[in-house]
């Protein structure tokens, strides 16, 4: 059967669907904002995604909480939800696929042979290596012996969340498990990493949506995130930054300065340190972000960050100050090297709004 | 002499379940429930800062998102003896009630809906019919023939696409599948809704704690300072929004989700005699009304045995009422592994001894899970919304009483078919229900106090550890929208020495305890009938009638791989 040629483009599904190719235009425009791109890029993906037919994804399932799949359907455009979920084919999910146990596993592999080196494997949960990965079974098998047999006949590998992507919280000292982030156990396959505790929703739909549109993967940095949405520190994109610039900081929760919005720096915000796209995108369609509700970033896209110091003390070494750097300039090197940082920057800025004040 | 099936992974839940089942002339006579997945989470938590651990546990879940973190921060505060401001307490409860609403709706249509919904018998509905018996049970305005038709058409076309996604190798046509082709489409119509919907109830966990899933929380109260005046505080804006946010999820738990409970539940009142259980249940208590140090809660606790309702006992935490045992667990006890431990004094010693991988069975006369099995005096517990709502009626609560009632007597079925997978997942819609009405409760208090001038969020006083005693042994609880879950910490010099969760599904999915007696998902699954012992579908529906979420874990290394007594713990936690 050419299967392949009887899947449907985007364009021609979501005409069926209903929408108007207007409504179709807006998606696309969306997308590209979304991604940090031109306005010219939006007929591109729009080019694209008409010409791209339906891609088929196994999700695999590790060692996980879930979060990211249920960030995953919070995202928040309306087409979004019907593409993803209708129109990239999720063969394999465990947790909204309707079959169960032989039947779920045999579409997993129908799709594994059908689809072979066309399918786009995603995973949530990191990969226990300790006792010869006898810490996580499924269908009887060990993750790892899982993830190999999916990963071989992938097209390309998503790593999703930190779990994926770094290990996250089981792989915080002592890693009991010996959690293991996906891309420490494959090296053959075109592979992105999608930190974040969960990643945003429209992050998440967002790379979707450039590898089915362009068929590859988003532009990535050097530690393989997507540039669009992992390049900038919250810090740098954060309404609280010009606080912190004048030296204004939350000393306790809910004090006065609490009530006024400054900066929480101080009760431990590693926002300066941490690279991801809660300060522009915000989460569950812009409503907020930790820091716009009160509570300091804690890094949670940033690799480590559960042994990255107690929460709540603040960041004693943290990159540079004042200029928009993106991650792959700074480098993980000037995390632990600039050790003046924001204590030295802030004091200064508050002598500075102090003698701004006795001026007046 | 019985064939064992497996069902390995069962699909729509939170983590990795695998139930082996022996079927003998048609039914289920044995079954036994197993996890096959750890992390060892409260291993990892040990020696940290009390303050950062519920951060640290909210990750046991990412489906039941602020459960575990609430309880932990309930834990640390019953510690060191922190009281936190009413508000605080007013927005927990505001974020519960949002919780209960959203995991419940998720639940329902998302992860037991396709157990009794034949999708592609909803191809040959007629949407006029549809729209019909829609507007029949319900004022939920979209209910038109024409909308029944283009969602039709949707499926229509995704079905001749060739590629059935999620809905893939489906029980569909299954002998099982009971309902007419009408209440088919209209269920598929609301499963895609309330995908819809589900984003935005959320959203009250965004404006409080930043983020969904996993919102912030803080020991001592909220985060979110009140501020009428800026930007950043919680402000007329920002209340005004949850408002609307939990009005527009009451509409829909009362003009779509209870209608459809009721609907599709008359089609299958003979599963109110099946997966009935030993019949004993378990219920913490939920939404306190004068603080979580108060006496009084909307979810009352208490505990049923043999489904007696005239009698109810009271729970305590801090006595040895509660054991975990893992003679069936892979772990060891240092002192024998047929006694039981309060969590307090509980450890994790991971010991996996079964089956190596690939294999076909569990060896189920040896341990066989990675979960632990709690005991009440000795005794197997249900939990979960049925149990709840079964304390609740049992203590005489009045809207407890009227809500049940009202169901039984629209599905003509006596008061026993509540102890079943019929009740059981009833029971979850009326606990949606209530969450919702109560939600509102607590969000016009909580405006009411700010009216009033109270503004307080946070009580910083005991953040200090140099304010600590020395030594601190605490207890947190949640009714969690899955059942009773608790934690215990021992803080000592400023850091966690102990912490031990106790999840909903550690009672519900755990194996056989030293007496031999089986938890709730083994015990229910008996005499279950079993049309085709190649599809599991009858096995997934009593399952599923739990909301299985089994991330759990336990067990203690150190980091030269050696085994530790004396700390630790386990959780479960499932979707």
């Amino acid at each position: 059967m050419a299967v392949t040629s009887k899947r449907e483009t985007y364009l021609e599904s979501i005409l069926k669907m209903g929408y108007t190719r207007r409504d179709f235009m807006k998606f696309a425009t969306y997308m590209a904002a979304y991604m940090g791109l031109e306005n010219s890029a939006v007929g591109q993906i729009a080019h694209a995604l008409e010409k791209t037919p339906r891609l088929p994804v196994i999700w695999e399932h590790y060692q996980e909480c879930t979060c990211c799949s249920e960030s995953f359907i919070r995202s928040d455009h309306p087409i979004v939800a019907d593409i993803i979920l209708d129109k990239i084919s999720l063969d394999y999910t465990e947790t909204l696929m309707a079959a169960a146990g032989e039947q779920a596993e045999a579409a997993k592999h129908d799709t594994m042979k059908k689809y072979h080196g066309e399918y786009i494997l995603c995973v949530e949960g990191s990969i226990p290596l300790g006792d010869d990965g006898n810490y996580c079974c499924i269908a009887g098998k060990t993750a790892i012996e899982q993830f190999k047999e999916a990963a071989e006949g992938a097209k390309a590998i998503i790593a999703w969340g930190s779990c994926a992507s770094n290990g996250c919280v089981q792989s915080a000292k002592p890693n009991p498990t010996d959690a293991t982030p996906i891309h420490k156990l494959v090296s053959d396959k075109p592979l992105i990493r999608v930190p974040g505790c969960p990643p945003i929703g429209e992050v998440m739909a967002g790379v979707i949506v450039h590898v089915v549109a362009f068929g590859r993967l988003p532009e990535l940095d050097g530690a393989k995130r997507p540039k669009a949405f992992y390049a900038k520190r919250v810090h740098d994109s954060c309404y609280r930054r010009a606080y912190y610039d004048a030296g204004l900081f939350v000393e306790s929760f809910d004090d006065e300065n609490a009530k006024k919005g400054y900066c929480l720096y101080k009760v431990g915000c590693k926002g300066p340190m941490t690279y991801n796209a809660c300060g522009t995108i915000k989460w569950n369609n812009g409503v907020s972000f930790p820091i716009q509700s009160g509570h300091g970033c804690f890094g949670c896209s940033e690799d480590n960050f559960w042994d990255n110091g107690p929460i709540y003390e603040r960041l004693t070494a943290v990159p540079g100050f004042g200029i928009e750097h993106t991650a792959d300039s700074i480098g993980k090197a000037v995390t632990g090297a600039i050790a003046v940082g924001i204590g030295a920057h802030a004091i200064a800025s508050t002598i500075k709004s102090k003698l701004k004040k006795s001026e007046n | 002499m019985a064939e064992r099936i497996v069902v390995d992974p069962v699909t729509r839940i939170e983590g990795h379940l695998r139930i082996e089942a022996e079927v003998k002339d048609g039914k289920i006579v044995d079954a036994w429930s197993s996890s096959t997945m750890v992390r060892g989470l409260e291993n990892v938590v040990k020696g940290r800062d009390p303050r950062d651990v519920w951060a640290f546990v909210q990750r046991t879940c990412g489906v039941c998102t602020t459960a575990h973190a609430l309880t932990s921060v309930r834990a640390v505060e019953d510690a060191l003896r922190i009281v936190i401001p009413p508000n605080a307490d007013l927005v927990r409860n505001i974020m519960a009630a949002a919780l209960y609403m959203h995991d419940h709706v998720v639940h329902f249509y998302h992860l037991h809906a396709l157990d009794w919904v034949d999708v592609v018998s909803a191809l040959k509905a007629d949407p006029n019919q549809t729209s019909k018996l829609a507007q029949s049970i319900s004022s939920w305005p979209k209910s038109s023939p024409g909308y029944f038709s283009d969602i039709q058409k949707r499926l229509t076309r995704f079905v001749e696409s060739g590629q059935l996604g999620i809905f893939a190798n489906g029980y569909w046509g299954h002998p099982q599948m009971k309902l007419p082709p009408e209440a088919n489409l209209m269920a598929v119509a609301h499963y895609l809704e309330a995908l819809e919907w589900q984003k935005e109830i959320v959203k009250v966990h965004t404006i409080f704690g930043g983020k969904n899933p996993h919102p912030n929380y803080l020991v001592g109260g909220m985060a979110c300072a009140i501020s009428e005046d800026h930007i950043g505080g919680l402000n007329a804006e920002r209340l005004a929004y949850v408002g609307r946010l939990l009005e527009e999820g009451k509409q829909f738990v009362e003009q779509v989700y209870v209608p459809d409970l009721l609907a599709i539940a008359s089609f299958y009142k003979d599963w109110g005699a099946i997966g009935k259980g030993f019949g004993n249940y378990m219920s913490y208590g939920e939404f306190p009304v004068n603080g979580y140090n108060g006496k009084e809660f909307k979810y009352q606790q208490g505990v049923i045995l043999n489904r007696d309702l005239s009698k109810v006992y009271d729970v305590n935490h801090r006595n040895e009422d509660i054991q975990e045992f893992i003679n069936n667990s892979w772990y060891n006890y240092s002192d024998g592994d047929d006694k039981g431990k309060h969590p307090w004094k509980g450890e994790t010693n991971i010991k996996y001894s079964g089956p190596k991988p690939p294999y076909k069975h569990l060896n189920i006369n040896e341990k066989y899970s990675f979960i632990k099995t709690p005991r009440w005096r000795g005794k197997p517990m249900e939990v979960g919304p049925l149990a709840r709502i079964l304390v609740n009626y049992a203590r005489g609560d009045k809207e407890t009483q009227e809500q049940v009632n009202a169901v039984l007597s629209y599905l003509d079925v006596p008061i026993d078919a509540m102890f079943s997978t019929l009740g059981r997942t009833a029971a979850r819609a009326l606990c949606a229900k209530q969450a919702a009405g109560w939600g509102i409760e607590f969000y016009n208090r909580l405006m009411e106090n700010i009216k009033n001038g109270d503004t307080r969020m946070a009580s910083s006083e005991m953040r200090d550890p140099d304010k600590w005693p020395k030594e601190a042994k605490g207890v947190g609880f949640m009714e969690a929208p899955r059942g009773a879950l608790a934690h215990w910490i021992v803080i000592k010099d400023k850091k966690v020495a102990n912490y031990q969760q106790v999840v909903p599904s550690t009672w519900n999915a755990s194996p056989r305890d030293p007496k031999g007696q089986r938890s709730a998902y083994e015990s229910t699954l008996l005499d279950t009938p079993v049309a085709d012992e190649k599809l599991p579908l009858e096995i997934i529906r009593t399952i599923h009638s739990f909301d299985p979420c089994i991330a759990c874990s336990v067990h203690l290394y150190d980091e030269h791989g050696k085994h530790i007594t004396g700390v630790n713990t386990v959780s479960v936690c499932t979707v």
